[in-house]
């Protein structure tokens, strides 16, 4: 692709950003997919995030903003138990996935991490082959699968990379572009069939024409998957999201620890045309964070 | 104050001289000095090579490798040492590679850190590396009486003192290319539901196999090196057979070298070298091996 399509590219999807009519021509869906309930979170005895209450519903993009250290990571981590990596980490309150608790006793992090997938802020191909590294999801879950090879294409083409690796399948994933790289990831998650993609700051070490193309595949993605994205950039989440929950963060009277909080949740053109919240429409408006 | 002046100014600070920069007296002084300890050592090396060379050179041939131990220095050679030495060698690394990359895995991706029971281990792992080599020739000797072996010259005796004083190295070298691999690939690995045993397996391990070659490389060229602990497990016999499993009998090439500077025939001195020599050689090439592997398969991240 040259130069010129692109910019014609990133014009138009700039400009669509204002005719998008969200709010009223949503489906109300009854049970989200993923539903915040008093949710907190602790690393030890430090409260990360305090009271979280929100849903993802299906097919949606719901976009998690907000200043640093306002704990939006932290929320998206803990939908597919990443956080259990770091110790100490806890859950209070409920984090459902179609009305199970995810952090129940009998839930194993595996099978959740299988349906609710996750693309990380730094593009991580694993050191394998671009091929072996779409194929190590369905390998490692022991997907019964007919043709593997038809399995990486279809990955590879929804996550719109198969027509520029489809002849390097054999090389090193490394030998990819930052944004390239990125999509693979994205691949790799779509192989496993998750329900849900969680992507936290999937543009941010990427140059603007990736960013782009990251945006677009999310618009496609949408119809298939029900995607949650952190990010920093207030004008993607404008761009990409249906809803938008903006977070910040505050002292403790006390101790002054920063915990996270959920200001505002709702409909992307309310959040960043008409929000309820002062402190929401002071960070769109830029005068804070 | 005026561009000329600002000029000068600017020129005086940037300039080394100014401030006793590279070029200054001093620094030069400090640059010989370093020089020289480095010349110091390379002397020294290149010394003890040459010398050891030109007296090993004459027997240097086709009889060191093909001849036993005879009390006639014309007739003798270090057959047996050297397959002592290469079972040795080998049953170490059976022994030890497969134990220590567990081993690190264990401490690497699996303990809990903080817990006062793995931190015991870390910091004994690491004093254990540490240790004199005659230590685990004692240890081991005294395991041995305690099992009720009374023939300790056999393989895998002296290949499990080897094994013991190799560990720790093999342990923290792996450990050290594990920790290498970055925490985001285990992450993506965990991210498509990956088991964390899947993940060390099929992700972690084979990015740091290479690290773990290099570093099982290198511990064992110290072994092959080692007399110390051998001699205390009766390593030192005058072996005419060629040692042919790990129950066998054994010596191997530093306690052979040993043996031979003791004598004192010259004959014998002259095989010591030309055996030190071909000792020299076996480690150079180990070592080559190792940056070899570590050159060509190490991963950049």
């Amino acid at each position: 692709m040259n130069a010129s399509t692109d910019n014609a590219r990133a014009s138009q999807t700039v400009g669509s950003t204002n005719t998008i009519v969200h709010g009223s021509a949503l489906p109300s869906l009854e049970v989200p997919v993923i539903d915040c309930d008093s949710v907190s979170i602790f690393y030890d005895d430090f409260r990360a995030v305090h009271d979280v209450n929100f849903g993802c519903k299906r097919n949606e993009i719901t976009a998690l903003i907000g200043p640093s250290g306002c704990g939006k990571s932290t929320v998206l981590r803990s939908f597919n138990r990443m956080n259990d990596l770091i110790e100490g980490a806890r859950v209070e309150g409920s984090i459902t996935y179609h009305g199970e608790d995810i952090y129940g006793p009998d839930v194993d992090a595996i099978e959740v991490r299988r349906r609710i997938g996750m693309v990380f802020q730094k593009p991580n191909p694993f050191p394998k082959s671009i091929y072996d590294n779409i194929a190590y999801g369905p390998r490692v879950n022991g997907m019964k699968v007919e043709s593997m090879d038809d399995l990486v294409e279809e990955a590879l083409t929804k996550a719109a990379l198969w027509d520029e690796v489809k002849d390097k399948l054999k090389q090193s994933a490394f030998g990819l572009s930052g944004g390239q790289q990125q999509r693979l990831c994205i691949a790799r998650t779509i192989a496993v069939q998750p329900e849900v993609i969680l992507m936290d700051e999937p543009c941010s070490a990427l140059d603007p024409i990736a960013t782009l193309r990251i945006e677009d595949l999310m618009q496609e993605l949408r119809k298939d998957y029900t995607i949650v994205i952190v990010t920093h950039n207030m004008q993607q989440a404008a761009r990409v999201a249906d809803r938008t929950a903006f977070f910040t963060a505050e002292a403790s009277d006390t101790t002054g620890d920063r915990t996270g909080v959920l200001v505002e949740f709702g409909d992307t053109a309310t959040i960043f045309e008409s929000p309820h919240d002062k402190r929401t429409e002071d960070y769109i408006s830029g005068r804070f964070g | 104050m005026s561009p000329k002046s600002m000029q000068e100014a600017v020129h005086k600070t940037v300039r080394g001289r100014a401030k006793g920069g590279e070029s200054s007296p001093k620094s030069i002084v400090f640059l010989i000095i370093l020089w020289l300890a480095i010349l110091f050592a390379l002397v020294f090396l290149a010394v003890l090579i040459v010398t050891t060379i030109v007296d090993g050179w004459n027997r240097l041939d086709s009889r060191l490798f093909t001849e036993y131990p005879a009390s006639d220095p014309e007739e003798a050679g270090a057959r047996p040492a050297i397959l002592g030495s290469l079972w040795v060698i080998g049953t170490t690394a059976v022994m030890t590679i497969p134990l220590g990359v567990a081993a690190a895995i264990h401490m690497e991706e699996f303990a809990n850190r903080h817990h006062w029971f793995s931190r015991l281990i870390e910091v004994n792992v690491q004093n254990l590396a540490a240790i004199p080599a005659v230590i685990y020739g004692m240890l081991t000797l005294g395991a041995m009486g305690l099992m009720g072996v009374s023939n300790k010259n056999q393989v895998w005796v002296g290949a499990l003192a080897l094994s013991m004083l190799i560990l720790p190295v093999v342990i923290i070298a792996t450990r050290e290319s594990l920790r290498a691999v970055p925490a985001e690939i285990r992450q993506g690995s965990l991210a498509v539901g990956a088991t964390p045993l899947q993940t060390v397996w099929r992700n972690t391990l084979p990015a740091a196999v290479p690290g773990i070659a290099t570093g099982s490389i290198l511990a064992l060229s110290r072994a092959l090196g080692e007399a110390a602990p051998l001699l205390l497990l009766g390593g030192l016999v005058f072996l005419s057979f060629d040692p042919n499993g790990i129950t066998s009998g054994y010596t191997t090439m530093p306690i052979q070298i040993f043996n031979w500077t003791s004598r004192p025939q010259a004959g014998f001195h002259e095989l010591a070298a030309a055996a030190s020599v071909l000792l020299l050689v076996m480690l150079l090439a180990m070592n080559a091996l190792a940056i070899v592997i570590r050159n060509r398969y190490q991963k950049r991240w």
